[in-house]
């Protein structure tokens, strides 16, 4: 995560002692942005637990199929005897958690829950960091190209970023995911094509975010002096934007990234809640919440806890060590 | 004074130029992407499992078959004008504004919209007054006793207000508060008029969720507004003079801080009067959301459309509030 920001080399211009202030200096030696980032970022417990439990999620969606074959539970698999036949809830307290069952079981179905919240973690990874993807690509050549050549090039893209950031989103999104509909694209399978068309849409709609910030941040690059002294050794715009620019923008990618991850797990989330998103059987715990929201809560509460948590641990996780991650990378912060 | 004129009059064209725009690329993700991927979108107008019989009559109706702008050209003018669909044997006109006609419900896109309207207007209203006054005062407070029990506190709360997803806050409020303590039973939608009381104690829940997010939002944000501003030479300045603590804070720094707070509040304002579907949809309260929603699991696409034109519509009607309120507020807008 450090190397990239190396690229820059002006250490000096930068000034890493003054930065760190009280920071002891053990040797006078020259630290890179990205040493000093991460110093920084080390003293900053919050983003490091924020970061910890993200590789943890991380690791959860990878291996989720290891895991619940581990505890021996299939996400797909009915146990109607554990469910109570009068109720519809699960038998025994706290929605029938169990040795077999840790996070209990669902009511009517009692599909177990802790797999289904471990699927559910590694689709709402796969889409939000594809879409993520996506909306850094888009966003950081427009932001890039509208920044850095400007005049009618700038107009015209700030425009269509305003535009698009005043559509309502979620109507959209719901829209959309309603004309695409099942129609299966480029060979996928129904579920597949489900999330390539979620991926999309997500993504679609968040770039203008990534395009305003890339572009400002151009804006304010074009004018610094090794820019100009590129220019005027005869560099081609192709080269001074990929050489001299992008490495530059490593930092605020990095950190958008990791604040537009969240909102684009809670854009699943709330897709798979209003039921266009993630098709059933499939575990979504967007989905879930739906499922708890057509009165399940009042019968079993747990049902509607469990997924909630998984939500909140996650997007806070990410949000704590983006929050951090922008602290460390900016050196004009210090809340 | 004629500076500000002109500028709202350029951002009135501004409006219908965006407005336009936004028809535009609705009804081409309405129209072309279903061509595209092989379904009519006479089907998407039928409803549920519709016969071969019923969608040939939808698409005579509603001139499916004519070329995409000449349909487009038609919706446009039913705007204004009204329009008349007729395939012989079922004819029905739909007044302007003409957002469109559902064939399921057999009546003009815009009463259904007006009908729910109102509850979406309760929902935004309630809860826009209520994050407002919390989130700003919040941040102030947390702001000028920086780094103190209470700052912290309220920046924990808010960091969980923006994680949170509202239907989940709306969930748990509903189980506990509604349905185990029966402090606010059986939340449902009384209409203001019929009466006032009755209304407001039913959308308190929707009003607490709804504020518990977004007062997060603004109290981070009008936080760090405020620790910026503090921190410029005019409010030293302002505090030489002899200015007193308070007039410092409320005239010279709270003024600075709240601007961009405006221009996020209208946007806001403009997303949420477009409907809140999540949080109507969590409360069971039909508005032009929840409408949406409806619509999907109806097939009725003529009413999905409508709603999120009348959506949009909103949205860039708030942008246009927002910009010309700048104009009074920030004098540097009138001269750029």
């Amino acid at each position: 995560m450090t190397a990239p920001l190396d690229v820059q080399g002006s250490a000096t211009e930068a000034q890493p002692e003054a930065v760190l202030g009280g920071v002891e200096a053990k040797a006078i030696e020259g630290r890179s942005l990205g040493q000093i980032a991460w110093m920084r970022l080390k003293r900053d417990k919050l983003a490091i637990v924020g970061g910890i439990v993200v590789i943890l999620l991380l690791l959860i969606a990878i291996f989720a199929g290891v895991i619940s074959s581990l505890a021996g539970q299939d996400p797909y698999a009915y146990h109607s005897n554990l469910i109570d036949p009068n109720l519809s809830t699960p038998k025994g307290g706290f929605g029938g958690m169990s040795l077999d069952h840790l996070l209990g079981v669902e009511p009517i179905s009692g599909r177990d829950i802790f797999s289904r919240i471990l699927y559910g973690a590694r689709v709402s990874m796969i889409i939000a960091f594809l879409a993520t993807g996506v909306s850094v690509i888009i966003g950081v050549s427009v932001g890039v190209v509208a920044g850095y050549f400007g005049g009618v090039v700038d107009q015209l893209l700030s425009r269509l970023m305003d535009l698009l950031l005043a559509f309502p989103l979620l109507l959209f999104a719901i829209a959309l995911v309603y004309v695409i509909g099942d129609s299966s694209l480029v060979g996928l399978s129904d579920n597949n094509t489900r999330i390539f068309v979620l991926v999309i849409i997500i993504g679609f709609f968040n770039w203008p975010y990534i395009g305003r910030i890339i572009r400002g941040q151009t804006l304010s690059l074009r004018e610094k002096e090794y820019i100009e002294a590129a220019r005027s050794l005869g560099a081609s715009s192709p080269r001074i934007l990929f050489r001299e620019i992008l490495p530059n923008l490593v930092g605020p990618i990095l950190v958008y990234s990791t604040l537009i991850i969240p909102t684009n797990i809670l854009f699943e989330a709330a897709l798979s809640f209003l039921g266009v998103g993630v098709r059933p059987p499939q575990a979504s715990w967007g989905a879930m919440l739906s499922d708890a929201a057509q009165g399940l809560f009042q019968i079993d509460p747990e049902y509607m806890i469990v997924p909630g948590a998984a939500l909140f641990i996650t997007v806070i996780a990410f949000n704590l060590f983006g929050d951090g991650l922008r602290d460390a990378l900016d050196p004009r912060s210090n809340r | 004074m004629p500076n500000v004129i002109q500028y709202i009059i350029r951002r009135l064209i501004l409006v219908v130029v965006l407005m336009w725009i936004v028809s535009m690329v609705t009804f081409a993700i309405f129209f072309l992407i279903p061509s595209a991927t092989g379904t009519s979108p006479a089907v998407l107008f039928a409803g549920k499992a519709p016969t071969p019989d019923t969608v040939k009559s939808v698409e005579i109706k509603f001139g499916l078959k004519d070329s995409i702008p000449v349909q487009y050209a038609h919706f446009v003018e039913g705007i204004f004008v009204g329009r008349h669909f007729d395939n012989g044997a079922d004819k029905s006109y739909c007044p302007p504004p003409c957002l469109g006609f559902s064939f399921v419900n057999n009546q003009p896109v815009w009463n259904e919209i007006t009908s729910d309207l109102p509850v979406t207007l309760s929902l935004a209203a309630g809860a826009s007054i209520m994050w407002l006054v919390s989130g700003t005062a919040i941040g102030v407070l947390s702001a000028l006793k920086r780094r103190s029990f209470f700052d912290r506190a309220a920046m924990g709360l808010a960091l969980a207000g923006v994680s949170l997803p509202i239907y989940f806050t709306g969930l748990v409020l509903l189980d506990l508060i509604s349905y185990n303590w029966q402090i606010l039973p059986n939340v449902h939608y009384v209409g203001f008029t019929d009466n006032p009381l009755s209304w407001a104690r039913n959308m308190l829940l929707p009003w607490i969720s709804l504020t518990f997010l977004y007062a997060a939002l603004y109290a981070r944000l009008t936080r760090a507004g405020m620790l910026e501003t503090m921190s410029e030479d005019y409010i030293r300045t302002a505090r030489a003079k002899g200015l007193s603590e308070s007039r410092v804070i409320t005239r010279h720094a709270l003024r600075a801080a709240l601007t961009p707070i405006v221009t996020i509040f209208g946007l806001d304002l403009g997303q949420l009067l477009g409907g809140a579907i999540l949080t109507e949809y969590t409360f069971g309260l039909i508005g032009i959301g929840h409408l949406s929603i409806d619509a999907i699991s109806r097939q009725d696409l003529p009413v999905i459309m409508g709603v999120t034109l009348f959506a949009a519509f909103f949205i860039v009607f708030a942008n246009l509030v927002v910009d010309v309120l700048y104009a009074f507020v920030d004098p540097r807008v009138r001269y750029s």
